[in-house]
């Protein structure tokens, strides 16, 4: 037997606390993220149950879902469960005494931000967290996944998780993007390519010359939505971006340690011989711009198509394409970039890192946001939005008319007051355009940055190429 | 946890694939911070108007299937969030059990943790029983879990597979925070060596 291992193979391998013959692991965590939403019940069952944090130093709270990005938000949350829920985590943390990014911390943000911003996520670690885009952090080389709330509750107790190993597969995006195309249009493409439950069973290794090409902050969107394709993870195998973005990070190893994790660091790969379970390659070149047209994130398109004929599918999705069209307001053959919007929204895990808001910014420059559009933009992390500022960012969103607001999850999930109304259709940065996402009804077309910012200008979804 | 050991009785049909977690339990009730209560609100978009009204033409607001303890629903049921306010909404509800052809993957682990068994099966036997649902009350399935069987009301029996380890903690309704935790020296053991080899962990 070939004794070749695939990244996650290694770091699989490097966490075994525990193996049952039947397959059944006891995986040790090396990270907990936690955030308001999805935690409150499971420190209710510690404290029900009289037990403790076992790792509270390995344990992050950061509230992202509920806050509002307001310049008022700091006199309090006027909706009282989102108030209740964030003081149930600044009680929570303090009682259990793990690390903690408050409200008013101006290293508070979304938590997938906050992680790798502070050097929590570091590569071959186990990170977890209630939260399905935890898959972010995959970008490290850290095996990051999704939990529920109960496995939160097993993780405080335990620091481990009962888990069996998935598939590997590898997907390749080989060559270079051409212009205007970004890390957003790859992990769009790839979800196209292989539909939201293509990735079910498997963890992914993305690799290949555009991949390497990408910065940090464009692996970390491109593994944030590997969820999306269905997968348990995304990962990609760190190099020198890898390394230099975690050197000097408040919380990354300094001096021996330092080189001591460096050289740990530069064994995790895929070795050449490893096997996949499964390949997929996508020519980097052949990738467009990209739009979701429906109520699905495997509904993209090139911005240059338009809206399919849901009697063009099979099976079940047929029902699927006529239901998302008839509430997404399209008809089959409309042009995409003839689809009138009323609201852009900048930000999320996905697309809300400063490369996110340069690229954005770029197309803004000296432009204006069309009349009558609402165009917001939400900083992943107010460290983010301070380096922004720093940079003159701030100002030229300010000058196009785009509201500057402090950060946190947002109209990705509309749990605060930034909704979409019944109707209204939005070009977004997020990652997910299901029903009622971003506000009842409301409709949301997924996008880059980059597209983002052309249909701001425009008041339609556009090809970003044909910006000047 | 409650134990699941048989299950008969009716079963909803919702033949729409990729269902998601928003769909199951919108986020505007994910405010809470108690696991109860969610039931009501499950599929809650597609239940109710906006005044709270039922939608009279919503599968669990049909009579025959006010008491449904089976879902049998199109693929990839379950993905997007992690939110276990999903198997919450269900299992308050009263389903018990979920059929489809597949699941997404932390929706389904979120499943066992809550006594709610997702079952898995190919294209053409999830469409007998999608069929035997939609014939309402007098279509009664049942489910085996201890010897992994599901059987139309016609008397079709199909198999489904199901993790040892998961039907275990299902059959007997264990926590598996207390199973762990008699693995504590193993932990332990795990700590010493990892701060040996990866110090700054
Ligand atoms: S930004 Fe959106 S996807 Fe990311 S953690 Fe927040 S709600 Fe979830």
């Amino acid at each position: 037997m070939s004794t070749a291992k695939t990244l996650y193979d290694k770091i699989w391998d490097a966490h075994i606390v525990h193996d049952d013959p039947d397959g059944t692991c006891l995986l040790y965590i090396d990270r907990h993220l936690v955030h308001e939403v999805t935690s409150p019940q499971a420190f209710e069952g510690l404290r029900m149950s009289g037990r403790k944090v076992r790792a509270p130093e390995k344990t992050i709270a950061v509230p992202d879902h509920n806050v509002p990005t307001t310049s008022n938000r700091n006199d309090g949350i006027d909706n009282e469960e989102s108030r209740i829920q964030v003081e149930a985590l600044d009680k929570n943390a303090k009682d259990f005494g793990v690390h903690y990014y408050p409200v008013s911390d101006i290293r508070q943000g979304i938590v997938h931000i906050v992680g790798p911003e502070q050097g929590w996520t570091l590569p071959g670690m186990t990170v977890v967290c209630g939260d399905s885009h935890t898959a972010t952090h995959g970008a490290f080389g850290a095996l990051a996944h999704g939990i529920g709330t109960s496995e939160v509750e097993h993780v405080l107790a335990t620091q481990t998780l009962i888990q069996k190993k998935s598939k590997n597969m590898k997907v390749e995006i080989t060559g270079s993007l051409r212009p205007g195309v970004t890390a957003k249009d790859i992990t769009m493409a790839v979800i196209g390519e292989t539909g939201t439950a293509g990735g079910t069973g498997y963890v992914i290794e993305y690799c290949g010359q555009a991949i390497r090409e990408l910065s940090m902050e464009g692996r970390m969107t491109v593994c944030n939505m590997a969820i999306e394709g269905g997968a348990r993870a995304g990962l990609i195998a760190p190099d020198e971006k890898t390394f230099e973005y975690c050197r000097g990070r408040p919380h990354s190893p300094k001096g021996a340690s330092w080189e001591m994790a460096l050289a740990y660091w530069k064994t995790l790969f895929s070795d050449e011989e490893a096997k996949f379970d499964k390949v997929v390659t996508i020519k980097g070149e052949d990738i467009a711009p990209l739009v979701t047209w429906g109520t699905s994130p495997e509904d993209v398109l090139p911005i240059t198509g338009a809206v399919p004929d849901p009697e063009s599918f099979s099976g079940g999705k047929i029902e699927a394409v006529k239901r998302s069209l008839e509430y997404m307001g399209l008809e089959a053959g409309q042009k995409l970039s003839e689809i009138e919007i009323d609201t852009v929204f900048i930000g999320s895990c996905t697309n809300g890192r400063i490369e996110d808001l340069r690229a954005a910014s770029e197309i803004l420059k000296g432009k204006k946001v069309k009349d009558g559009m609402r165009a917001m933009v939400v900083p992943g992390s107010g460290l983010v939005r301070m380096q922004a500022e720093e940079e003159g960012i701030a100002e030229i969103f300010r000058e196009a008319g785009f509201e500057w607001r402090l950060a946190g999850c947002s109209m990705c999930l509309a749990m605060n007051p930034d909704q979409l109304a019944e109707g209204e259709r939005c070009a977004s940065t997020s990652n997910r355009n299901f029903e009622g996402r971003q506000g009842y009804r409301g409709r949301t077309h997924l996008v880059s940055p980059a597209m983002a910012a052309a249909a701001a200008i425009t008041g339609k979804l556009t090809d970003v190429r044909e910006i000047q | 946890m409650e134990k699941f050991k048989k299950l008969a009785g009716v079963a909803a049909p919702m033949p729409l694939v990729n269902i998601d977690t928003d769909m199951i339990i919108p986020k505007v009730f994910l405010k809470t911070i108690k696991r109860s209560g969610l039931g009501v609100n499950l599929f809650d978009e597609m239940r109710y108007d906006r005044e709270g009204n039922e939608k009279p033409d919503f599968v669990l607001n049909k009579t025959q299937y006010r008491e449904a303890k089976i879902l049998v629903a199109g693929d990839n049921f379950g993905c997007g969030s992690s939110r276990e306010h999903a198997p919450w909404a269900i299992a308050d509800f009263g389903i018990k059990c979920v059929v489809s052809t597949s699941f997404a993957d932390i929706f389904y682990n979120n499943c066992f943790k809550n006594g709610i068994l997702p079952v898995v099966l190919p294209q053409d036997q999830a469409d007998i029983l999608m069929k035997d649902a939609e014939k309402g009350a007098n279509s009664i399935i049942e489910v085996d879990l201890e010897n992994q069987t599901i059987a139309s009301s016609d008397g079709e029996v199909f198999g489904f597979e199901v993790d040892p380890f998961k039907k275990h903690c299902l059959l007997n309704g264990l926590d598996d925070i207390g199973l762990t935790m008699e693995k504590e020296d193993q932990i332990t053991a795990y700590e010493s060596k990892a701060a040996q080899m990866f110090p700054w962990a």
